[in-house]
């Protein structure tokens, strides 16, 4: 990994201390930015074509010059750094705030100066006490930096768990101090966004990208990666293979080099079933599916995506149906209800999916089960049930021999051997029988 | 007034609305009463300025906000799938073998509170288990006694 940008020198030193980080000209860049003056630290940053690295992959130039001048509109400008990193798979912002604290704030200090905020809030999700911890001695160290800070003001903000603040006005809500659902857009944040006033939302590895794209320029840094995909991406790697961890590899590296150069291959040397790319949001790739390259061209080709960059690797012993139901469950508890076909539509599919599971479905239901999973998608206000439904639907997709079986021999022909077969999800606890009724 | 009423006047400094201070302000009575108790809403709500009903209705939407009581110690379980593919169920049965309870229950003597959670964004460090919001990373079900008797021992 010669390429390392976001974690640049952080296996070779301590930089979560100041010293160390201005020791390898940490802040540099903050001070480089000022003196070029807002517009053209947005055009820098166009220039290197970063998009969003939480998952929605918008580019972030584009994203800053949407805030409106001070004289189009003059409430005051904040910036939100989205820490609520949830998404199953992913664990990158953890380790980016534990390992490099002082460039992610440094990145945040930038993007303040690039979109005029003078408040930038880091909203952190609750659990993350460790990333948490290590931040808030990063900012006792600046306390007396006014050189650094110059004025602006760093609240970190903890959430409460929910995996749905993670969707960008569904934390502005959160932030507000109330439930976190999501809002209708438009108006976009970048309009209406916290206090009802015009809002950046990026992402923790975003933030980190920006000081070495001032840094080195960001012509130098579109030099990384393949078109469309510039830079680096920090992949989370987990699930069945000898080495998981995050890396920081260069856009473009193929999927198999993921699983077999970083991972290691896969535990005890197993065949590969299937790989979730980007957190389980995204569609499952099979076996055969993985000679891709890790962007957005090439994922989006096989109509799949890098999400949130988190690559779970399964192995032959693994279920399809048993996958299906944790996801589903998972989204069955983190649904906000605010849409009805999400509040509902997953608890079906989980249902149905239990049913196929313990051998009690008809064929019908199979059918039923893309019949709920379509009547999800694009009718709600956030992703997250669709994103449920494409998961689910994708797994059915491509491995439909997988799902018929169950159905056809009145059983899982996985049963007990599959790692996933009956793992307790949070929302098991109290919601709903193990076997529902699904009407005719 | 009460320390919660201070702290809270504090936080609510913190932010250009006070409205953003109700998780952190949660988050401490929460801390000082050991759930969100009606007395424990009802400070929480004075402090801010606003009714309990408002800091019952915002507590309930959040998994790290209790509206009953919990033990003091609190042992969560990743069971999401990258966990799971390494045998976090495992962990999990045997949390309920040497805690005596299921999941999702208090032990009789109040003392710890097991759970499954969902991702606990350790993916690559699996199983989670989150002690009392600190993460055990590599967990494996033979490990399990020793954390439980660092928790008995109040280590």
């Amino acid at each position: 990994m010669a390429n390392e940008v976001v974690f640049a020198d952080a296996y070779e030193r301590d930089l979560t201390k100041l010293a160390e980080y201005e020791a390898i000209g940490g802040y540099a860049a903050l001070a480089k930015a000022r003196t070029m003056g807002p517009q053209a630290v947005i055009d820098e940053v166009s220039a290197s074509e970063l998009r969003g690295r939480g998952g929605a992959f918008f580019p972030t130039g584009r994203k800053w010059a949407f805030i409106p001048k001070p004289d189009q509109n003059p409430n005051p400008h904040y910036l939100v750094v989205n820490a609520d990193e949830s998404e199953p798979g992913s664990f990158k912002d953890n380790e980016i705030m534990a390992r490099v604290p002082h460039r992610f704030i440094e990145g945040c200090l930038i993007t303040a100066h690039a979109v005029e905020a003078k408040w930038v809030f880091v909203y952190i999700r609750g659990e993350y006490t460790g990333p948490y911890e290590v931040l808030v001695a990063a900012l006792e160290e600046l306390k007396a930096r006014d050189d650094i800070l110059d004025g602006v003001t760093i609240v970190l903000h903890r959430g409460a768990g929910a995996y749905i603040c993670g969707e960008e006005t569904a934390l502005l809500e959160s932030l507000e101090g109330k439930r976190g659902q999501p809002r209708t857009k438009p108006p976009f944040p970048a309009v209406e966004g916290l206090y009802r006033s015009p809002t950046v939302v990026n992402n923790v590895e975003t933030m980190a990208t920006i000081p070495p794209i001032i840094d080195i320029g960001g012509a130098e840094y579109a030099k990384l990666g393949v078109p469309d995909s510039r830079g680096t991406r920090v992949v989370s790697i987990s699930g069945h293979v000898k080495r998981p961890g995050n890396y920081e590899i260069e856009n473009g590296t193929s999927v198999r080099s993921l699983i077999y150069d970083l991972g290691g291959g896969i535990t005890e040397d197993r065949p590969l079933k299937a790989v979730i790319p980007g957190g389980s949001s995204t569609v499952i790739l099979r076996y055969d599916e993985i000679d891709v390259g890790y962007d957005f061209n090439s994922l989006l080709a096989l109509k799949t995506a890098m999400g949130s960059a988190g690559v779970v690797v399964l192995d032959d012993r693994c279920c399809m149906v048993q996958l299906g139901i944790r996801i589903s469950e998972f989204y069955e508890h983190e649904s906000c209800g605010k849409c009805t076909p999400c509040r509902e539509g997953t608890r079906w599919m989980t249902q149905i999916l239990r049913r196929l599971e313990a051998g009690e479905a008809d064929q019908h239901e199979l059918d039923l089960l893309l019949d709920v999973c379509d009547r999800i998608n694009g009718k709600c206000l956030c992703p997250l049930g669709e994103t449920a439904a494409i998961a689910v639907a994708s797994y059915v997709d491509k491995f439909r021999g997988e799902f018929q079986q169950h159905v056809d021999e009145g059983a899982c022909p996985f049963g007990e051997s599959s790692p996933l077969h009956n793992v307790l999800a949070p929302v098991a606890m109290h919601t709903h029988s193990p076997v529902a009724v699904v009407p005719a | 007034m009460s320390e919660l009423y201070t702290e809270v006047q504090r936080l609510k400094e913190t932010y250009p609305d006070w409205h953003s201070a109700m998780l952190p302000a949660l988050r401490l009575a929460q801390e000082k009463h050991g759930y969100l108790s009606p007395e424990a809403l009802r400070e929480c709500a004075d402090a801010l300025g606003t009714t309990p009903a408002v800091c019952e209705a915002v507590a309930s939407f959040y998994d790290m906000l209790h509206l009953k009581p919990i033990g003091l110690h609190m042992v969560e379980v990743c069971t999401n799938v990258s966990c799971a593919l390494v045998g976090a169920q495992q962990v999990l049965e045997r949390f309920e073998q040497e805690l005596g309870v299921s999941a999702g229950e208090t032990t009789a003597d109040g003392e710890v509170t097991l759970r499954p959670i969902e991702c606990l964004g350790g993916c690559g460090w699996a199983t989670i288990v989150s002690v009392d919001h600190h993460y055990r990373t590599h967990v494996k079900p033979e490990d399990v006694p020793r954390i439980v008797q660092e928790l008995r021992n109040g280590e």
